[in-house]
């Protein structure tokens, strides 16, 4: 079992996995978004570069990001950029959250999220409905971002354990 | 104070300007790409045009090819829902059965009586066929729509009829070389010209976002008349892209208004394009 901790195949695939679960949610439309329940909904993509950004941004650049949302938009099928644009808003916030805090605090990036969903989904409805004029359901919009605000905990316990993992296989 | 505002523009410049050692570019030089990239692709140039139907060729194929897996789980958990329901299936199809002999033979009369009268009045519809199979099918919250496996170099054209079995679907709103994107009834932008039967009530059948549509301009004494009745929205053929009899969906008792399309559109696997030609233009 200790060597397979020490396996150069797990330390490499295992500092690609954020990355792979980005492109993986992306092109597969991974992100619970079309689970056809009503009244739930949640983006699980925002969730990650949320987490990943803030917590360990080296896992995840924002030229991959910016490629992400585009490969987003392409797939959904709304116009080419905007996903990127909302996406690296989220890598803005984080990065400045990052610049201000000294030691971080996961009710603080809680509460960071939930103002960063409700930013980013806005300039989102407002891009698609009154630039593009495409008609956007805003009630799913808002329990889309409920949800990611809620499900946060759950994906932080998560992805904190791949953090550490990764972590720990890179001083290993 | 001033030191509060100096603190807070450091940690934007930051933010938006610094690279960490693994960053290629800086988040404002994106932030900027992207926004030109959403600016461009407002511009119908020729060159913008091909660059973004390569785009949606390598994604759609992309895509499609990350979502096998994925597909595959879903196809596995189709067949064993159905194969629990086949028995309750089973006894109603055997009630069915008995009565559709009887519709099929009284159905084939009355198309060779309406083709005979259609032809009488020189308003014949030719249409041509292209089977094509669903790509991608994300229903997204922003669009719902398909993606198929045919495109311009099949004579798919936008505005053309998706059809499943014998069920409206959708129309192509976008169409590059090899795929397409049909846009489906659900969708918040998908308005149809339809007749609601038997009522011959003119409407316009729209996509709600959700699994169900709703009728739109009608006169509200209408809805009154479909309490207790059971009302089938077909298309009407005044649009000029639909021919006229197509089945959308039918309105019961406890649909509560709305129209309960007859297809399945997260089971779509294969479908038709259908181009009509009316009358003269044959």
């Amino acid at each position: 079992m200790s060597s397979l901790n020490k396996s150069p195949f797990l330390k490499i695939f295992l500092s690609y996995l954020p990355l792979i679960m980005l492109f993986f949610s992306v092109f597969n439309d991974f992100d619970f978004n079309y689970l056809n329940l009503d009244y739930f909904a949640f983006n699980f993509v925002h969730l990650l570069i949320f987490f990943w950004t803030l917590r360990n941004p080296d896992q995840l650049g924002y030229l991959a990001i910016f490629f992400a949302g585009i490969i987003n938009d392409v797939v959904i099928g709304i116009p080419i950029g905007i996903s990127s644009f909302c996406y690296l808003i989220l890598c803005s916030v984080t990065a400045y959250i990052r610049n201000i805090t000294l030691s971080p605090n996961f009710i603080k990036d809680w509460m960071s999220l939930l103002f960063t969903i409700l930013l980013i989904n806005s300039i989102q409805v407002i891009v698609l409905d009154l630039v593009f004029l495409i008609k956007v359901d805003y009630t799913n919009y808002l329990i889309n971002s409920g949800f990611t605000f809620l499900f946060y905990p759950i994906f932080f316990l998560f992805f904190n354990f791949l953090n550490e993992r990764i972590s720990f296989q890179k001083n290993d | 104070m001033a030191t509060g505002r100096d603190d807070f523009v450091i940690a934007i410049r930051s933010a938006f300007l610094k690279k960490k050692d693994k960053q290629k570019f800086s988040l404002l030089t994106l932030i900027f790409l992207s926004i030109f990239v959403i600016i461009l692709s407002n511009f119908n140039f020729k060159a913008i045009q091909l660059i973004k139907l390569g785009i949606n060729e390598l994604i759609y194929r992309s895509s499609y090819i990350a979502s096998i897996p994925e597909n595959k789980l879903k196809e596995v958990t189709s067949k064993i829902k159905s194969h629990m329901e086949l028995h309750e299936n089973y006894q109603k199809k055997l009630t069915e059965k008995k009565n559709s002999e009887q519709l099929a033979l009284q159905n084939d009369f009355l198309t060779l009586e309406n083709k005979k009268l259609r032809e009488l009045l020189d308003e014949s519809i030719g249409s041509e066929e292209i089977f094509a199979r669903v790509l991608i099918d994300k229903n997204s919250p922003y669009l719902k729509s398909v993606v198929l496996n045919k495109g311009s170099k099949d004579n798919v054209k936008i505005g053309m009829a998706v059809v499943d079995e014998v069920y409206l679907v959708g129309q192509i709103i976008e169409v590059n070389y090899t795929n397409s994107r049909a846009l489906l009834l659900s969708d918040l932008n998908s308005k149809i010209p339809s007749v609601l039967e038997p009522d011959d009530i003119q409407a316009v059948v729209s996509g709600t976002g959700n699994d169900f549509g709703t009728i739109e301009h009608t006169q509200g004494n209408y809805t009154e008349s479909f309490e207790n009745k059971k009302i089938i929205a077909y298309t009407s053929g005044l649009g000029g892209l639909f021919k006229p009899g197509i089945p959308i969906g039918k309105i019961d008792g406890s649909s509560e208004g709305k129209i309960n399309f007859f297809s399945d559109f997260t089971q779509l696997n294969y479908v038709k394009i259908i181009s009509y030609k009316f009358g003269e233009e044959k």
